[in-house]
Order: structure tokens, then C-alpha cells, then sequence
């Protein structure tokens, strides 16, 4: 179980990036659910920590792709697969990730991104 | 209905008979496209695909396993179309006929007369242009980009990257100028010319010289650039000339309405091809980006099936992305229509600024370089109010 942050420094609409490897993204939805997935978009080199967090999808923030929260599924391309998705707990006021055992879906050109 | 045929089998061929299925309906889709490819992602033609960083294979726009059912006639264009009975004829002399008709035959690289037939002289639309121009770039050390839009800069900078020497010539004051202004255009030259890229502006070109294959582009002040291979990116026509004398209204693309109906009913148009009425301009506006063909998939269809009675939302101003080095570009809305432009973010000087344009104090355009997360933020500001934003 990997801390993410306190349940109060994510207000709903927010997200935050794990720089862990490969880094998740774990967003706040407006009607107060905490999921994650990973934080690479499955089509390029995309943040989706960086997208538009609308209901329980995100739009990639490059070329628009909208994925579920839930269930990782892909709507549209460009991107064709669905993202990873991590299991969150929060305890003590605290948000935790179970990063999943599955493989994840990385665009090609990225194995393992390096951030600071 | 019956049987509808999507005209052009690319992307937005291919999300409109998505939608088609989406939105309930069983009968028969046929897809009628020109290039024997299955629809793939043309973006990349100019960027990793050009540069060797990914395959064919990655272009798809399908989904493994993805089936909604389609009849593919691919290989051969339509070469007609009969509106009041909506026949279309094709290549092969055969001809179809159709309830309900989508066109979205896109557009075609715009070419320079005097380049025709002369071996080395490339445009770039398609996979089999990108093919072509990768093979040729293998073994070129001097290229020459005619024309500094968003495709001509980009392979300039690909080629650049591919370790190539290049010249990109323009005719305005800066690549980029006439979509997001001087000053805006000269930060993003910049980055060219920074990573070695030889721009010449305000420059015409007179002449491609070479017997029997490209040797050089002659400039109007006499200056002769030498070249292994040119590309001329000097933008793209609708590919509406198999409709003229059809009786289907066409300006710079097939005319719409605000939700993909054209001037005969059964049959509408979406993607590159086609100039939707825009209420917020008050004109008709051909879009030639890939969002624009996404999110206009979706209307056309509820158009087509529900008769023309389908209300459409009020279009979401244009965006558009564009990969240049390692600088990422985004643009939203009509940066052509303001009359001042302001950093709000970053420096130009570093490859990493948000710049938003304004008309009348309101803003009308937002450009980010290198500046995802709060391009992100300002898009959604200028989509949540679409009437204003044009
Ligand atoms: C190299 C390149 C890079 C690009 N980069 C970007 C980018 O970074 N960002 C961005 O927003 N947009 C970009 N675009 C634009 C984007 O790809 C287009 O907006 C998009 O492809 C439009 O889709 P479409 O289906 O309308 O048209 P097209 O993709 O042009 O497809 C039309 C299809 O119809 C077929 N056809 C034509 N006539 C007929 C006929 N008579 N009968 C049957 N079939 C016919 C054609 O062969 C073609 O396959 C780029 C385009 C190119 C070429
Ligand atoms: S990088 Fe996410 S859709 Fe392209």
C-alpha cells in the first residue's frame, strides 16, 4: 500500500500525480469517489493527473481520449486500450493506493518515465 | 433506414459509423474508401511515425476486437453521386444506392504545379506518402520544407531530429504566423532555429530545379537553397471535386448546417471535407483538425438518423495539438480574431509559456507551449462558455 496524501489536501476536482513507477494519478470526482489509475495515457507520453476530470472519466489532456476511472476503459480514440486501474483505501484521513498486479498499458516509446 | 454509406474510410469515417451504431442504428453501414488501408491516425505521419519511433501497426484507429458490424469497400474511390436518389458510383463503374449518405472524404495535401513528376519532391497526407518520404529521408542530408504550417514545421523539426540539415522557407514573417500571430510564432521559430533548423522568411519560391531528380529550390531574390529532397507543405484542399455538379452545395468544403446536414436531406458531412455554419462566427468554417472530426462524428450521425430534427449542442471552439522537438503545442479557439495577446504564464524565451488571446478584453484563444496542465484548465474555461469563444 503505497500513502498517497492526506484525504484533505484533495479537494473533489483534483488530482494528484505518485511519482512511483510508472507514476498514478489518484483523482477526487466531484461526487466525492478517490480512484486511481496510472498516470500515463495509454495512447502518448500524456499525464492524465494533468486532464479534465468531468463526472467519473478523464479527457486525456493532449488529444482527448476519455477514460473511465472505474473500469479503465478507453471511448474513442486515439488511444485503443484501457488504462491500468489501482484499488484505494482511505484510512485515518489518509488516501492509500494497492497499485495493481496486472500489467500496465504503456504508449509505445514509454517503458518507464522519469519524472522529478 | 436501410443501408448508409459512409463516403472516405479515415477517422472521421470510421466515428461516424461508430456513432451510427452508438446511437441505435442496425442496418447496414458500407464505407467506401479510396486508400486500401484500414483507417489509421495520419498525426503521427509527420512525427514518430516519420522518425522511425513507431510502427504501422500503432497508426490503427480500430480497436482489437472492435466490431460494430461494417462493409468495407476499400481500394477504390466514389467518383459521383446522384443526391435525389443518393446513388453513388465508384471507380470500378459499379454503384450503390443508399437511405442515408455521411461524407467524409476529407482533404488532400495542396501541391505546387512545377513540383509534379519530379523524383524527390514529396507532400505528406498519407501512409503511403509517409512511407515514401521516410524511405527517402534515409539517405538525404539536405532537405528543404516549402511552407511553414503546423505539417511543414513539423517535419522540418522530425528531420532535424533525424539528424538532417534544413531549411524551411515561409512567406509570411514566421512559420505558424497566420494561425497564432508574429509574436507568438517568432517564440515557437525560436525553438527551431535554436535546435538548427535554417528558417528563411518572407521568401517565395520561383522554381525546384533538378533534371532528374530535385536538386534545389530557387528563391524570387535569386538565392538557390541546394535540397536531396523538398517538402511542400503548403496546406490542404477538401477533397469535394467527385460532388461538383452534383447539385450539392460546395464552398471551401461541402456547406452545413450547425449540425453536419448539407443543403439535400439524407445526406451529411463531417471531418476535413466538410465547412459547418458556425452561429458564434456567422459563417461557414471548415475545421482541419482531429478533434474537430471527433466531436462532430456524433452530431452528424443524430442528424442523419433523426431526419434533421436533432438539436445539436453548440459546437466546442476548435483545438488543436502539434509536436515540435520536444516542445508540445496546444491551441483552442480562433487566435485570428484578437487584438491583443498576453503571456499569463512561463517565458517565451524558455519553451514554456501560456499565452492567452483576447478580443474586446474577452478571451477568444489560448496557445500553450509546454504547459499541459494549465492549458487544461484554460480549455475548459473557454469550452464552458462556447458561444463567446468562436
Ligand atoms: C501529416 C499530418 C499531420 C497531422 N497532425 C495533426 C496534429 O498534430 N493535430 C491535429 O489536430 N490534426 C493533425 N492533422 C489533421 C488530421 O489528421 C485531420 O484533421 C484528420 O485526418 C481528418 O480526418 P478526416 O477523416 O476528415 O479526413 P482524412 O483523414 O483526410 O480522410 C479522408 C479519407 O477519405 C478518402 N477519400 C477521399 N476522397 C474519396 C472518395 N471520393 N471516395 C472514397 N474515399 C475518398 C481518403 O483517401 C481518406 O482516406 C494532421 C494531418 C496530417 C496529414
Ligand atoms: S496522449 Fe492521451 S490521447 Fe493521446
Amino acid at each position: 500500500m503505497i500513502p498517497a496524501c492526506p484525504l484533505a489536501s484533495l479537494p473533489r476536482g483534483e488530482a494528484v500525480r505518485l511519482n512511483v513507477n510508472p507514476p498514478i494519478a489518484v483523482f477526487h470526482t466531484d461526487n466525492g469517489e478517490i480512484l486511481a489509475i496510472d498516470d500515463t495515457c495509454t495512447h502518448q507520453d500524456a499525464s492524465l493527473a494533468d486532464g479534465w476530470l468531468e463526472g467519473c472519466e478523464v479527457e486525456c489532456p493532449l488529444h482527448a481520449s476519455r477514460f473511465d476511472l472505474r473500469t479503465g476503459q478507453v471511448d474513442a480514440p486515439p488511444a485503443k486500450r484501457p488504462v491500468r486501474t489501482h484499488q484505494v483505501v482511505v484510512q485515518n484521513d489518509v488516501i492509500y493506493v494497492v497499485p495493481s498486479d496486472a500489467p500496465p498499458n504503456l504508449p509505445p516509446c514509454v517503458t518507464v518515465r522519469e519524472r522529478e | 433506414m436501410n443501408t448508409i454509406c459512409v463516403i472516405g474510410a479515415s477517422l472521421a469515417g470510421l466515428l461516424s459509423a461508430r456513432a451510427l451504431r452508438g446511437q441505435g442504428y442496425e442496418g447496414r453501414i458500407v464505407l467506401i474508401g479510396e486508400e486500401k488501408h484500414r483507417p489509421y491516425d495520419r498525426p503521427p505521419l509527420s512525427k514518430d511515425f516519420l522518425k522511425g519511433a513507431i510502427s504501422e501497426t500503432d497508426l490503427a484507429l480500430e480497436s482489437e476486437g472492435e466490431d460494430p458490424d461494417l462493409e468495407w469497400r476499400l481500394g477504390g474511390a466514389a467518383t459521383a453521386l446522384d443526391p435525389a436518389i443518393r446513388r453513388i458510383t465508384l471507380s470500378d463503374g459499379t454503384s450503390l444506392l443508399a437511405d442515408g449518405i455521411v461524407i467524409a472524404t476529407g482533404a488532400s495535401a495542396r501541391r505546387l504545379p512545377a513540383a509534379e513528376g519530379l523524383p524527390g519532391v514529396h507532400t505528406l497526407r498519407t501512409l503511403d506518402d509517409a512511407r515514401a518520404l521516410r524511405a527517402d529521408l534515409k539517405t538525404a542530408k539536405r532537405l528543404v520544407v516549402i511552407g511553414g504550417g503546423f505539417i511543414g514545421a513539423e517535419v522540418a523539426a522530425t528531420a532535424r531530429e533525424l539528424g538532417l540539415e534544413v531549411t524551411l522557407v515561409e512567406s509570411g514573417q514566421a512559420p505558424l504566423a497566420h494561425v497564432i500571430g508574429v509574436t507568438m510564432a517568432r517564440a515557437i521559430a525560436g525553438v527551431h532555429e535554436k535546435r538548427g533548423v535554417q528558417l528563411v522568411c518572407g521568401a517565395h519560391v520561383t522554381a525546384l530545379t533538378g533534371a532528374h531528380r530535385v536538386d534545389g529550390v530557387r528563391l524570387a531574390d535569386g538565392t538557390h537553397l541546394p535540397a536531396d529532397v523538398v517538402v511542400v507543405g503548403i496546406g490542404a484542399v477538401p477533397n469535394t471535386a467527385w460532388l461538383e455538379g452534383s447539385g450539392l452545395e460546395l464552398g471551401d468544403g461541402v456547406l452545413c448546417d450547425e449540425g453536419g446536414g448539407t443543403s439535400v436531406p439524407g445526406i451529411v458531412a463531417v471531418g476535413d471535407c466538410a465547412a459547418w455554419f458556425d452561429p458564434a462566427q456567422g459563417r461557414h468554417h471548415r475545421i482541419e483538425h482531429w478533434t474537430g472530426a471527433r466531436q462532430r462524428a456524433g452530431v452528424a450521425a443524430a442528424t442523419l438518423l433523426s431526419g434533421g430534427t436533432a438539436r445539436p449542442e453548440p459546437a466546442r471552439p476548435a483545438y488543436l495539438w502539434s509536436d515540435q522537438f520536444d516542445v508540445k503545442i496546444q491551441l483552442i479557439g480562433q487566435a485570428r480574431d484578437a487584438d491583443t495577446v498576453t503571456v499569463e504564464e512561463g517565458d517565451p524565451a524558455n519553451h514554456s509559456f501560456l499565452a492567452v488571446y483576447r478580443q474586446g478584453g474577452r478571451p477568444v484563444a489560448v496557445l500553450g507551449v509546454n504547459q499541459v496542465r494549465l492549458f487544461t484548465r484554460w480549455r475548459r474555461h473557454l469550452e464552458t462558455a462556447p458561444a463567446q469563444a468562436g
